[in-house]
């Protein structure tokens, strides 16, 4: 029987953990600590269910339901002075829990404070855009489109940013493979030019530092060059390696390596 | 939208039947002002630009793909091919992250080699900004002399680190090395040249009237779009916002630093080149300062380099040479990897470009679960779409100059 992998997390993985180990947290304290952040969590509580809010490295994180996210943005903008979307993006929970984690990461300049709004989304679940907020979030959203796939409604310009448009899968989803197999190095072969023309193109090849030295339609072997596309025969004449004619060219002097000099001091 | 098949490939370029007057053009990626791989689809009527989308991805390298499947340690070298212009400003922010998200303390004198280096990075970058910009509007002459500064600069970061470009130079922890003994004089020897060689290149740009024309009330960035669209580092404080992570959240040592934040009013290219002008002043004064620091760590005799933290962080060498214990523990953590606590940190550092973060969402493995790098040219990549419309063709090549955005962190 072949071996068993799970394929709903492909991702290496450490090669050896302690069975007894167990990882300590990061330091969580409650919202209370920080007068500032308490009164955006009263001001977020006020119209919003919050799940969780802790403080964590000095920035309040509070978890929400994802139909709460315009909402809450809305009240971080003008009620809170958040005025800078610094970032969002996903996180892949899929094989854990079959969710996605959306989080944003807000700043607010004149407070001088972080915060991180997070929430769960199902696999097929859509979250609102925070565009007609925070012109960041454009982009922002693309991109976590476009590398895991989670949809966002009323965004108005809902394509794939980094990859291409015709591209199949997102890439930083724990399910997308490391290296291509099979049928990845025959993809562009068969697309182009049709299954037909396997034999004549061959597979792609995907490691671009490859040499073959017996391959003499497409790479010169240094040191031995002979007419292209001819067999390779161990005994081919020694063609020798000169950086320069002998006799020199017009205007180019040799290089004497004797009447070097190496500067010492560049008078900086 | 295009219906590919076997006989009609993908076309990049689109092929269109319209019956205005509206043009669409392809602006890069081969573009040798589009700074790398930028692609603009722009909607032109006459001259003027109707519509602009930006279009990234050609140097996508999928650097949060390989984060996930690397150790902590492997990704530093991956972080220099982000803003390759400014590398150890990379190295900086994704080692910050990790010691916060650990809880490490630095010693100083690592704090205040990482602020030289980080300072250099900064005048590279800034010098690479003004060279690029000055020859994409036509200036040569500035080109040439900024980057004969840059090699000098380049030639410093050598001497620490021996590479020019992709340095490496910060670590988890600290630095690797103590500075070299020519390092002070070279790099006071440069900065006492340095104001002259800046008072050089606006006598040639200042008034300029060519300069002056193509920079002057082109691409105008009102404070509300700046902080709508994310915009950090010049690219705010030129619109007016007075925003510097290194005075408004100070990391390292620069709450004892004296220096100015230069800030605009007017947002437009020539406010961006006054502002990178007079930047590069302020990061000579900081540049001098910390030489005092770091000659203060040496008369105090603080030599140590990197954080001591057994657990994560190698032990020095001679302890790695002579005890058995920090042997096997090194053994394991360059084999494995350190295993950070389980949690999530979020840090903002000023890079040379901007406000540069970096997420990580640690699940206790040796693995990072998910690390997210927020670079600040992707939102001035961004920002393009709404800046461009109203404005010319040839005001877009310098536009993209000041807005100075480098494609190895757009695209990662």
């Amino acid at each position: 029987m072949r071996k068993y992998v799970p394929k709903d997390d492909v991702q290496k993985k450490a090669y050896y953990t302690d069975r007894f180990w167990v990882a300590p947290q990061v330091a969580k304290s409650p919202v209370e600590t920080d007068a500032v952040f308490a009164a955006d969590l009263e001001a977020i509580k006020a119209k919003c269910e919050v799940l969780d809010a802790y403080i964590q490295v000095d920035q309040l994180v509070v978890l929400i339901n994802p139909n709460d996210n315009f909402t809450v943005a809305q009240i971080l903008k003008e009620e809170c002075g958040y005025n800078q979307l610094s970032e969002c993006s996903a996180i892949d929970w899929l094989a854990k829990q079959k969710q996605f984690e959306v989080f944003y990461q807000f700043l607010s300049m004149s407070k001088r404070k972080r915060m991180r709004v997070k929430c769960f989304i199902d696999k097929e679940q859509a979250v609102e855009s925070l565009n007609p907020l925070y012109r960041s979030a454009d982009w922002a959203e693309r991109e976590m489109y476009d590398m895991f796939g989670v949809k966002v409604n009323n965004h108005p310009y809902m394509k794939r940013i980094l990859m291409p448009d015709d591209w199949v899968g997102h890439p930083l989803l724990k399910t997308y493979p490391l290296q291509g197999d099979e049928a990845a190095s025959w993809y562009e072969v068969d697309r182009i030019y049709g299954k037909e023309a396997r034999d004549i193109i061959g597979p792609e090849n995907r490691e671009s530092a490859v040499v073959d030295r017996y391959d003499t339609e497409r790479f010169g072997r240094l040191g031995h060059e002979v007419a292209r596309g001819s067999e390779f025969d161990e005994n081919q004449p020694v063609t020798p390696l000169a950086y320069q004619e002998e006799g020199g060219v017009f205007i180019v002097k040799k290089f004497q390596e004797d009447g070097a000099v190496t500067i010492t001091d560049r008078k900086r | 939208m295009q219906q590919p098949n076997r006989l009609r490939p993908f076309f990049e370029n689109i092929s269109f039947d319209r019956k205005d007057n509206e043009m669409v053009i392809n602006f890069g990626p081969q573009h040798p002002s589009a700074h790398g791989q930028l692609r603009l689809i722009l909607h032109l009527q006459q001259e003027q630009i109707t519509k602009a989308h930006p279009d990234i991805g050609y140097l996508h390298r999928g650097m949060e793909k390989m984060a996930e499947n690397m150790i902590y340690n492997e990704f530093m070298p991956t972080t220099d091919r982000m803003d390759y212009i400014a590398s150890s400003s990379n190295n900086y922010g994704f080692a910050l992250a990790v010691e916060k998200l650990i809880g490490l303390q630095v010693p100083r004198r690592a704090k205040v080699i990482r602020m030289m280096l980080l300072e250099i990075n900064r005048l590279m970058s800034h010098l690479f900004w003004l060279a690029t910009t000055a020859l994409d509007i036509g200036a040569m002459t500035v080109f040439l002399y900024a980057f004969r500064e840059r090699e000098y600069l380049m030639d410093i970061i050598e001497d620490y680190c021996g590479a020019r470009l992709t340095h490496s130079s910060i670590r988890i922890g600290g630095v690797p090395l103590d500075i070299p003994d020519n390092f002070i004089h070279d790099l006071k020897a440069f900065l006492d040249k340095f104001p002259q060689d800046l008072k050089d290149y606006e006598d040639l740009l200042d008034s300029n009237r060519i300069w002056k024309m193509r920079m002057e009330n082109v691409g105008v960035i009102s404070k509300e779009m700046a902080q709508s669209w994310g915009c950090s580092g010049v690219m705010l404080r030129a619109s007016g916002v007075n925003w510097d992570i290194r005075k408004e959240e100070p990391y390292e040592l620069y709450d004892e630093i004296e220096f100015d934040v230069p800030v605009s009013e007017k947002g437009d290219n020539y406010a961006r080149y006054k502002l990178y002008m007079a930047e590069m002043r302020e990061t000579s004064k900081i540049l001098y300062q910390t030489i005092k620091m770091y000659e203060g760590t040496v008369k105090e005799n603080q030599t140590e380099l990197m954080a001591h933290a057994p657990q994560y962080i190698s032990a020095p060498k001679i302890d790695i040479m002579t005890q058995n214990y920090s042997l096997m523990q090194h053994f394991v953590l360059v084999t494995q990897g350190m295993r950070p606590p389980v949690g999530e940190v979020y840090i903002a550092t000023e890079s040379p470009k901007g406000e540069l973060g970096f997420y990580i969402n640690s699940q206790g493995g040796p693995y990072p679960y998910r690390l997210k790098v927020r670079a600040p040219s992707f939102w001035h990549t961004g920002i393009l779409t709404d800046l461009l419309p109203g404005s010319m063709i040839p005001d877009v090549v310098s536009i993209i100059g000041t807005t100075n955005i480098v494609f190895g962190e757009v695209d990662r």
